[in-house]
């Protein structure tokens, strides 16, 4: 489903992204965890399409298309999906008329009917209730004055409504009580199938006692030092990061 | 070259003051005197000027306008534009083509005991003592030109009167009208005067067609006495090429309370000016303003609130989106005078720049003669959120109405303060056609 291949990005002139290999085929769920400033969320982003990073060198295939010839909503269309690691609060714009607008554009996009209010606002309902969310909070403006917790919960809420098929979680477990996470968890589970790839960017392997992974990458200086099964994740989560940037320096 | 159209504005002057030398009562014909010497004396205003230093109005204002006569060619084009200006038949309304009251359009349903609502000229007929003590009681033309030049020339508009503890339900609409077949000007003028303990709701439209450019020159004297309480509202929607310079004069007794709401779409260059005395305690004033130019549009804004008594309360929030080469001036004076403590006075603006070439210059002016006060003033100028556009479009939602989601919601504050039905659901729909957001 998506293959990277020799991917190099930077930002300004500090080069973050230095020859990334990754193939993440349907039906599987990929953790990359990583240092702090090891890339891994420059790699979401640039998944993602964020202008602020330029890439250099290499292609991200998705589904046989070339990903970096694609708008950002032109990719949201097909079916990628980035949970922010810091959601963006915007005022002004309610949570409920931001989904609707995302659902249709992108049903608009792949020539689909548009969905009716009456639909969509069952289809809400049911993934409040999930996900242990008020529907008070669908009136108030896009993630503005939500503490962290909500604002994660909110990321998990958009990608359940828009069903990617191609979803990259980023440091979603950052700043999560116990209860939260196995919240977000079911949520992002609740997601896996055979026609649906996830990836999950962590530091802690604390997330993926809960979306257990079929692979684990570990990022570090750009590049991926090393990849196992989940049983990597403990490893790390025993000896720390410290003995990769060896590795990495080599 | 000033001189001479200073005598433009005078030889006009003379005119009128021939043709209605029979009717017009002598203490009328005496203040418009005083009135066109004074405007003789300031001049057009230039540059130089502090107040006008960002605002070039001389080669709009300089030129030769003729004085708009009372009956106009074009009926239907008229009553189309009475048909656009339209909020609801419900509401009492006065309407004036090219500063004339134009009574077919009008419609004053059954009202209340203790309201008048009537057109300027006929009061000077009617109740003349009434509207001398009213006409440039608070709008003092002494250093102003254009309320001089009002003034000068004053004969027709809205003069509205509320008695004691009347509220009046529907709201008030005054149109103004420019059927724009002639480069004209016209000076409505227009009396408001809220007794103690009354209510009401006072809708300003403005809205021209295309044709000749024109100049409208306003001027609203309003006053509040004590616990009356007055909703404003004025949609400016002059034609693309008109000067509109307005200036409104609010005179506020105790525990009385005023909100403004401004809006302002039209014209090549408009100035609004609203200018609140709070003289009593326990006053509320609100001024909220959204101003939209775009191509070359020039808008500028002042707003000037003196707090006399304590005790009194201000808010003051203006908004500007300006696009292509658009240029937007905010002035915001707040006076605290030695006798106002406990003052809380509020004041906000905020512009949002689409293009590069759009400028906008903003200035809040405080000045405060008493201790014990609070007083805030803030104003930014930004772009569009960048990162807000970016989480936008990753959710599939396109850059073009990811731009207009974030333009809307801008301004969208400014219009939810609305509570009259059916001027928001106006101002929605002009931010839907504009900058606004389909139903998605």
């Amino acid at each position: 489903m998506l293959e990277i291949k020799n991917l190099h990005a930077r930002s300004e002139d500090t080069e973050i992204l230095r020859g990334i290999d990754l193939h993440v085929g349907a039906g599987e769920v990929h953790a990359i965890m990583g240092p702090n400033g090891s890339g891994k969320s420059t790699l979401a982003h640039v998944i993602a399409g964020r202008e602020d990073y330029e890439v250099t060198a290499g292609e991200i295939l998705y589904n046989g298309k070339d990903l970096l010839d694609l708008e950002i909503e032109e990719r949201a269309a097909e079916g990628v999906f980035l949970a922010y690691q810091y959601p963006v609060e915007i005022s002004g714009v309610s949570n409920k008329y931001f989904l609707k607008a995302a659902m249709n554009a992108i049903r608009k996009h792949r020539g689909e009917p548009l969905m009716s209010r009456k639909d969509f606002v069952e289809l809400l309902k049911q993934n409040l209730e999930k996900l242990g969310m008020d529907k008070s909070m669908m009136d108030r403006s896009v993630n503005e004055g939500f503490s962290g917790g909500e604002k994660k919960r909110n990321e998990i809420l958009q990608m359940a409504m828009l069903q990617p098929r191609l979803a990259v979680l980023d440091e979603t477990d950052s700043g999560l009580d116990i209860d939260a996470l196995k919240i977000v968890a079911d949520g992002v589970n609740a997601l896996r199938s055979p026609d649906r790839a996830i990836i999950v960017v962590t530091h802690y392997q604390r997330l993926l006692d809960y979306i257990v992974p079929d692979k684990v990458h570990v990022l570090a200086g750009g590049k991926i030092v090393r990849s196992g099964d989940k049983s990597l994740a403990l490893e790390l989560e025993e000896k720390g990061y410290s003995f990769l940037q060896e590795i990495a320096s080599v | 070259m000033i001189a001479t159209e200073v005598d433009h504005y005078q030889e006009q002057h003379a005119r009128s003051q021939d043709s209605q030398s029979d009717s017009a009562p002598s203490w009328l014909t005496d203040l418009r005197r005083r009135a066109i010497e004074a405007f003789a004396r300031l001049g057009i205003p230039t540059r130089r000027i502090e107040d006008w230093r960002f605002t070039n109005v001389s080669s709009l204002a300089n030129r030769s306008y003729e004085l708009a006569s009372t009956t106009f060619s074009s009926s239907d084009r008229a009553a189309e534009l009475v048909d656009r200006a339209r909020l609801s038949d419900e509401y009492h309304r006065l309407v004036f083509v090219n500063g004339h009251y134009a009574a077919q359009w009008s419609s004053d349903h059954k009202l209340p005991g203790g309201l008048v609502i009537d057109n300027l000229a006929n009061a000077i007929r009617e109740r003349s003592a009434d509207v001398e003590r009213q006409l440039a009681r608070h709008a003092n033309f002494d250093d102003a030109a254009f309320i001089a030049l009002n003034t000068a020339f004053a004969s027709d508009g809205a003069f509205i009167d509320v008695a004691e503890n009347v509220a009046v339900e529907s709201p008030i609409h005054l149109v103004f009208l420019s059927t724009a077949d002639a480069a004209t000007v016209c000076y409505p003028r227009n009396l408001i005067r809220l007794g103690k303990n009354s209510r009401a709701t006072l809708i300003e439209t403005y809205l021209g067609g295309e044709g000749e450019a024109y100049f409208t020159n306003a001027v609203t004297e309003v006053e509040l006495a004590e616990s009356a309480d007055l909703d404003h509202y004025k949609l400016q929607h002059e034609q693309i090429g008109a000067l509109h310079i307005a200036m409104t004069q609010l005179d506020q007794k105790a525990d009385s309370r005023f909100r403004e709401h401004y809006f302002s779409f039209g014209a090549a260059l408009s100035r609004n000016e609203m200018s609140c005395l709070l003289d009593g305690e326990r006053i509320e004033t609100t001024l909220n303003g959204l101003y939209m130019p775009t191509g070359d549009q020039v808008m500028d804004c002042r707003t000037r609130i003196d707090h006399a008594k304590p005790n009194c309360n201000s808010y003051e929030m203006y908004k500007g989106i300006l696009d292509d080469r658009a240029k937007g001036i905010f002035n915001g004076k707040i006076f605290v005078h030695q006798d106002a403590q406990k003052t809380d006075a509020k004041q906000s603006n905020q512009a949002l720049l689409l293009s590069d070439d759009a400028v906008v210059n903003t200035k809040p002016q405080l000045e405060i003669y008493a201790d014990d006060v609070r007083c805030t003033h803030g104003a930014t100028i930004g772009e569009l959120d960048e990162t807000a556009l970016y989480y936008l479009r990753s959710r599939g939602i396109p850059a073009g109405l990811a731009r207009k989601m974030l333009i809307f919601a801008f301004a969208n504050d400014i219009v939810q303060g609305v509570d009259v039905s059916e001027v928001r659901q106006h101002l929605e729909s002009i931010l839907l056609s504009s900058h606004g957001l389909p139903d998605v």
